[in-house]
């Protein structure tokens, strides 16, 4: 019953959301049906559509996680898209740098990379915050920038192969390679680049649950972001659970690394993100801050990056900018909860 | 004047209003009792035209209204001044009188003439408020008064004041029924939403006492008495009285000396404090709010930044200045806090969740390696401890802080701090906003908990409540403690005196 009311309201938002978007399509002289008959059905079909939208969730599971954990503490965390990139270039270059090495020593060497690059730097906002008051958005907006930079330097002027006209890192060893699902799977093909990354991110799903709700960090965090004054009267050091929440959060951003460099590309690319950070506000949004909600999320959000390429290709007039339309709509109908408020609630109250 | 006919509000599944009727006539003071919830609030706010009724009627000079908003109420001469003040405090009198009917065109605001008629209006019912005055700089009895002007300036013949004394001194509420009784002589007509009986008893004519959303009875104030008024509003007897056994001191649990807080901008919130609370007694402070009182509680408490602090504040010989919050926490520094809401209680936790703050690193409730994990265990049967130790209403674990009364709230704090256990109780306000039923309740856990042996430090700004309860009472003003007295010795008017220092408007 309760989880059913936690789900009404992220439902009747993207409900709204395809309503308003079939009307923009219609406009634009497509016909709605058929547009979301692309749209969904390519993101369904065995084994390339479910096998793309999984691999397209798998980061957003990450940074709607990461967002989720900041916002539980009272956070805005705007920051997962650098320190994505940072992780990713760190990972990539312990994998460059120790290319000869085993994979069994390499793969948990990436990852706690990825997940340590990750925390430093979303760390830096927490220090920030905690010790001179410097406002996280603000922080983490234009770490962002400086993320990008410093990787997109290293990468052209120290790791780039030889007259490589894309702006990429030489490969990682084949040591920090993680392996691709259709390895497992039969019938599923290995060119699909879903990996073992998505097991992984649900896991860490998880893991995230029982760190806020199981332990007593978890319960310091949600403290001081659900009432800081009662949390100093509890005698939270408040300043510390805000370094560690964005730590925490800055570490599960950076595991989008590991789906991107060890799962996918097997190098650091440069402008990899398909703006990851940013949709993980969305995700988060949209899932309600709870692991369960994020990983739902995703996996909409996942399908519908899938098949607005479908929706490209094979539609008259709409784009797959109608995927970013609908995305900002869902997002704009959540945020604007209240409006479903008066004539819901009371539905909502009796379910 | 006034007539609620068969009054029924209902908020979801809550029946706030069930057929309420009572007549106010014209020319008097009428209060409206009950205990918090028991719809007093929301049967003004439906004579105001704040909130619609489901079925019912308002009448207004014998006439039935449709108040369709503040807007239709304030034109059928009906006025209300709210518990928190509406004004806009960088603007003047003046200014926020008029707000919303500049008088004048919009281009040429005829600030002037309006002035002029706040301060007639002002000489007229005994105000003595500056039409230029800014609003920041008036005390909070002198911004009620202004709320009283914004509706006499509507032209209101009827004022309706939701728990006006709420907020005031001892001296301004004397000031305020001295206002209200001169403006009853004029004709006006006043409805006064209350909870204090005496208040009740000393102002007004007739009384209607309301319980779980019903009207429960009607009496001439004349012909009635604190004790009855209670029962009608609790439903059983209430003891009204502390009943409390000669305290029985032991050795100094806490010993401040020479204690001062600087706040940001240099002023001295706590101006070299000094004072000791024994084992076995109730130290009481008495003082208008915001001499200091709120500021000492924090300092003990371990909330302050230590850097503006200077002193010393030693428990059983240890000096606890240089501690932590928790620090203090673990040497049973018990803390209930004035602010419940912001301070006491995560609001959006479930009971269980805030059984546990402030002791969560503590085994049973921490277990694992590094204390990492709550034990749930643990955590609900703390909880479960407290709820049926203080009779927490509704006791489900499960749900959030939020959506209990305000009695509760206070009874779930209680009985966390008392569940330390502590050996020094820091209390303030502890009976703010509860009702009558359960503060006979609080009042008796912290004479048990003073008999068991525990040192308390009580501050509230109800004085009634200060003197029952201390077996010793300071008296701060300005940061400073400007007296101690015997609470049992000394009459509430020498308290008032000393409080605000022989100036009689607060």
């Amino acid at each position: 019953m309760k989880l059913l009311r936690e789900l009404l309201f992220p439902l009747i938002a993207v409900a709204a959301a395809f309503l308003v978007g079939g009307v923009l399509v219609a406009l634009v002289g497509d016909s709605p049906l058929r547009t979301y008959e692309l749209l969904i059905g390519s993101a369904l079909t065995w084994p390339d559509g479910i096998g793309y939208t999984l691999f397209y969730a798998t980061p957003l599971i990450f940074t709607g996680l990461a967002v989720a954990v900041a916002f539980r503490c009272g956070l805005l965390n705007i920051g997962a898209e650098g320190q994505l990139y940072i992780a990713a270039f760190v990972t990539a270059w312990v994998g460059i740098t120790c290319a000869g090495w085993s994979a069994w020593l390499l793969v948990p060497l990436c990852f706690l990379t990825a997940t340590l690059s990750g925390a430093v730097w979303g760390a830096i906002p927490g220090v920030l915050k905690a010790r001179f008051g410097a406002h996280e958005v603000i922080t983490t907006i234009m770490l962002n920038f400086v993320a990008v930079a410093l990787a997109s330097y290293f990468t052209q002027y120290h790791y780039k192969p030889p007259g490589d006209p894309i702006l990429e890192t030489v490969p990682i060893g084949e040591g920090a390679h993680i392996a691709r699902l259709g390895r497992f799977i039969p019938g599923f093909p290995e060119r699909i680049p879903l990996n073992l990354a998505f097991p992984l991110a649900l896991l860490v799903s998880l893991l995230v649950y029982l760190f806020l709700w199981r332990t007593r960090w978890g319960y310091e965090i949600r403290a001081t972001g659900a009432s800081p004054a009662a949390a100093e009267y509890g005698g939270i050091s408040t300043g510390r659970q805000i370094v560690l929440a964005m730590a925490v959060s800055g570490g599960l951003a950076g595991m989008v690394a590991i789906n991107e460099v060890m799962g996918y590309r097997y190098r650091y690319y440069d402008s990899f993100s398909a703006g990851y950070g940013f949709t993980g506000i969305a995700v988060a949004l949209l899932g309600r801050n709870h692991p369960v909600g994020v990983i739902l999320s995703s996996l909409l959000f996942g399908a519908l990056l899938r098949g607005g390429l479908f929706v490209d290709i094979f539609t008259e007039n709409v784009s797959k900018d109608l995927v970013q339309v609908l995305q900002a709509i869902i997002i704009l109908f959540v945020a604007a909860e209240a409006m479903f408020r008066g004539p819901f609630a009371r539905w909502a109250k009796r379910v | 004047m006034l007539e609620l006919r068969d009054i029924t509000k209902r908020f979801g599944d809550v029946l706030a209003n069930d057929r309420v009727s009572l007549t106010v006539a014209p020319g008097t003071i009428h209060a409206i009792v009950g205990e918090n919830g028991a719809g007093k609030s929301t049967a003004m706010r439906i004579a105001y035209g704040f909130y619609a009724a489901d079925s019912g009627e308002v009448v207004v000079d014998g006439q039935a209204r449709r108040l369709a908003s503040p807007h239709d109420a304030i034109a059928s001469g009906i006025g209300m001044v709210h518990q928190h003040f509406m004004l806009v405090e960088t603007m003047t009198v003046a200014e926020n009188i008029v707000l919303g009917i500049e008088p004048g065109s919009p281009l040429a605001l005829d600030l002037n003439g309006a002035a002029a008629r706040v301060r007639a209006l002002s000489k007229e019912f005994g105000l003595e408020i500056d039409p230029a005055a800014r609003v920041e700089t008036l005390s909070v009895g002198q911004q009620q008064r202004v709320e009283l002007l914004k509706a006499l300036y509507r032209e209101a013949r009827l004022l309706i004041l939701d728990e006006p004394t709420a907020v005031l001194a001892p001296q301004a509420v004397t000031d305020l029924f001295r206002i209200l009784r001169g403006m009853r002589a004029q004709g006006k007509t006043i409805v006064i939403v209350a909870h204090k009986l005496s208040e009740v008893l000393e102002i007004s004519d007739e009384v209607t006492v309301m319980r779980d959303g019903r009207v429960v009875g009607h009496r001439r104030t004349a012909e009635t008495n604190a004790t009855e008024l209670a029962r009608l509003m609790v439903g059983r007897d209430v003891l009204l009285r502390v009943v409390k056994p000669e305290a029985k001191p032991g050795g100094a649990v806490l010993s401040v000396r020479e204690l001062s807080l600087k706040d940001a901008e240099g002023g001295r919130r706590l101006d070299g404090v000094s004072f000791e609370v024994r084992a076995g007694e109730i130290l009481g402070v008495a003082g208008v709010e915001g001499n200091g009182q709120t500021e000492l509680i924090e300092t003990l408490a371990g909330l302050v930044d230590r850097r503006s602090l200077t002193g010393a504040i030693t428990l059983g010989g240890t000096d606890v200045a240089v501690l932590s919050a928790r620090g203090r926490k673990e040497r049973g520094i018990a803390h209930v806090p004035e602010d419940r809401q912001r301070r006491g209680l995560v609001l959006d936790f479930n009971l269980a969740e805030n059984a546990i703050l402030g002791v969560d690193e503590r085994p049973p409730i921490a277990i694992g390696p590094g204390r990492s994990w709550l034990d749930r265990e643990a955590t609900s049967r703390r909880a479960k401890k407290i709820v049926e130790a203080f009779d927490v209403r509704p006791p489900d674990l499960s749900l959030p802080a939020r959506s209990l009364s305000g009695g509760n709230q206070q009874k779930l704090i209680l009985g966390r701090e008392f569940e330390l256990p502590p050996k020094l109780l820091l209390i303030a306000q502890p009976t703010r906003g509860v009702d009558i039923g359960a503060i006979e309740f609080i009042h008796r856990r912290l004479v048990e908990l003073r008999d068991s042996g525990c040192a308390i430090l009580l501050v509230s700004s109800e004085l009634d409540e200060v003197t029952a309860l201390a077996d010793r009472l300071l008296v701060m003003r300005r940061g400073k403690i400007v007296a101690e007295v015997d609470p049992a010795r000394t009459s509430i008017e020498a308290i008032g005196l000393l409080m605000t220092g022989g100036e009689a408007a607060a």
